[in-house]
């Protein structure tokens, strides 16, 4: 089938479209999850067993499960116990409450290369536990954890290709409808690809000027 | 909607008969990531600069690709340059390759590990390169890289679900195409669910237990 000029800049603006929201469910998942990868890692350090024990429950089991039988799970098994999610609401539940897992992790591995001797000192200055680990404990472990943060941003972002299969139209989604409607299969699928490396690259790019500025002033407390 | 047991037990057969399939595409596909994922690790400390960088570019743009889009890619686009895949064969190639590109940097990781004098002492006993890559490095670098490479085997498990998208037979194309046509979601989906914590949490297990097997003997 030959395509006119005006076909392919109408199926390009299509993966634009779909572009734009792989972009928006990166954000929103990567927000989402690592704020709640914060709470969970530090719940994971937690004085309380209860606590440790809840979160490490749920850290385990989102690991052990596949994403994609999670988010078939939060799609098709939920609305039959009332809870109706838009494909949408779906696809960013279940990959924020994966991502949430694998970041918890990060965080509590972070917070633990902290020496101990920065929270006895905190201790001896007589800083309250709230003090210590906003002044003392954070700052430190924010440095680890950004590059490590960088790498699972990118892994969210190609996670996010999976929700085209619970019919949400993003990138992948949208190359797929253009591959049916024209049969054209090369351009659809490198023109996706191309995208989604862009992206990371530009992810990969912002977290490394993230990195330099944070990095300022630890170089002599950290090796 | 509450679980029915008999419907469970009904489609249990169906759903067996997929798990044997990810298993396979598992050990197929981790296989290839395992051998490839070498020889890039190898082939990246060449001293050739274009060839180096060749790889590098090529392993840095299939990790920030999505897996799915690159099967789609095997699957879709390759046939029209005459090259037609199973969807199994496809399915494989695709996690092999895919999971290649971060097995490598475990590998390179385990290779800078082994110690300078050890390269000088086989130049010094005029071993050739292939010797001491046999004799001396390897011996001494895998040991160390075990658990991470288990850890990716545990990961790759997970992915295959993946290549329900391109009508592999494994275990949740079975468990979804069961689920449409008798329009029942909640029980082959949790037991879908329930196969991979099954497997995955022993094998967590057992991959933390080497890992501490490994730290012991250093």
């Amino acid at each position: 089938m030959a395509l006119s000029i005006e076909d392919w800049l109408g199926y390009l603006l299509l993966l634009g479209r779909g572009g734009m929201v792989t972009v928006k469910l990166t954000i929103a998942s990567c927000a989402i999850g690592f704020s709640l990868a914060l709470v969970i890692g530090l719940c994971r350090l937690s004085r309380f067993a209860a606590i440790r024990w809840a979160t490490t429950a749920y850290v385990e089991f989102f690991r052990s499960t596949s994403i994609y039988v999670q988010l078939f799970w939060v799609y098709y098994v939920l609305p039959l116990v009332g809870v109706n999610l838009s494909a949408i609401e779906a696809g960013i539940l279940g990959l924020s409450l994966n991502t949430a897992a694998y970041g918890s992790e990060l965080v509590r591995a972070a917070v633990q290369t902290v020496p101990r001797e920065q929270h006895e000192a905190g201790i001896a200055l007589n800083l309250t536990r709230w003090q210590r680990l906003r002044h003392v404990t954070l700052p430190q472990s924010f440095v680890v954890m950004l590059p490590l943060f960088n790498n699972l941003s990118i892994e969210v972002m190609k996670l996010t290709a999976i929700v085209s299969l619970i019919t949400i139209t993003e990138l992948t989604f949208q190359a797929q409808i253009i591959r049916v409607q024209t049969g054209s299969t090369a351009i659809p699928y490198l023109a996706s690809l191309a995208f989604y490396f862009l992206f990371a690259s530009l992810i990969a790019f912002g977290f490394r000027t993230l990195e330099r500025r944070f990095a300022r002033g630890h170089e002599g407390v950290r090796g | 909607m509450s679980w029915d047991w008999d419907f469970a037990i009904s489609i249990l057969p169906r759903l067996l008969s997929g798990a044997v399939v990810t298993v396979q595409a598992t050990l197929l596909g981790s296989t290839l990531a395992m051998v490839l994922g070498l020889a890039i690790a190898i082939l990246r400390r060449t001293a050739h600069r274009p060839l180096r960088w060749t790889i590098h570019s090529i392993v840095e743009f299939i990790r920030r690709t999505p897996l799915l889009v690159q099967l789609y890619f095997l699957f879709y686009v390759l046939p029209d340059a005459g090259i037609l895949l199973s969807p199994l064969t496809a399915g494989v190639l695709g996690i092999g390759i895919h999971y290649a590109s971060y097995t490598a940097e475990v590998y390179r990781a385990g290779i800078e590990g082994v110690h300078r004098g050890q390269w000088d002492a086989a130049r010094a006993c005029n071993l050739r390169a292939s010797q001491t890559w046999l004799h001396v490095v390897l011996p001494q670098a895998v040991p160390p890289m075990v658990p991470a490479l288990a850890n990716y085997l545990i990961v790759m498990f997970k992915e295959t679900p993946l290549l329900a998208a391109i009508a592999v037979a494994e275990l949740m194309n079975q468990g979804l195409s069961v689920a449409n046509f008798h329009y029942r979601y909640l029980e082959p989906l949790t037991m879908v669910g329930l196969f991979f914590v099954i497997i995955t949490v022993p094998a967590m297990l057992g991959a933390r237990w080497l890992e501490h097997k490994v730290r012991q003997t250093r």
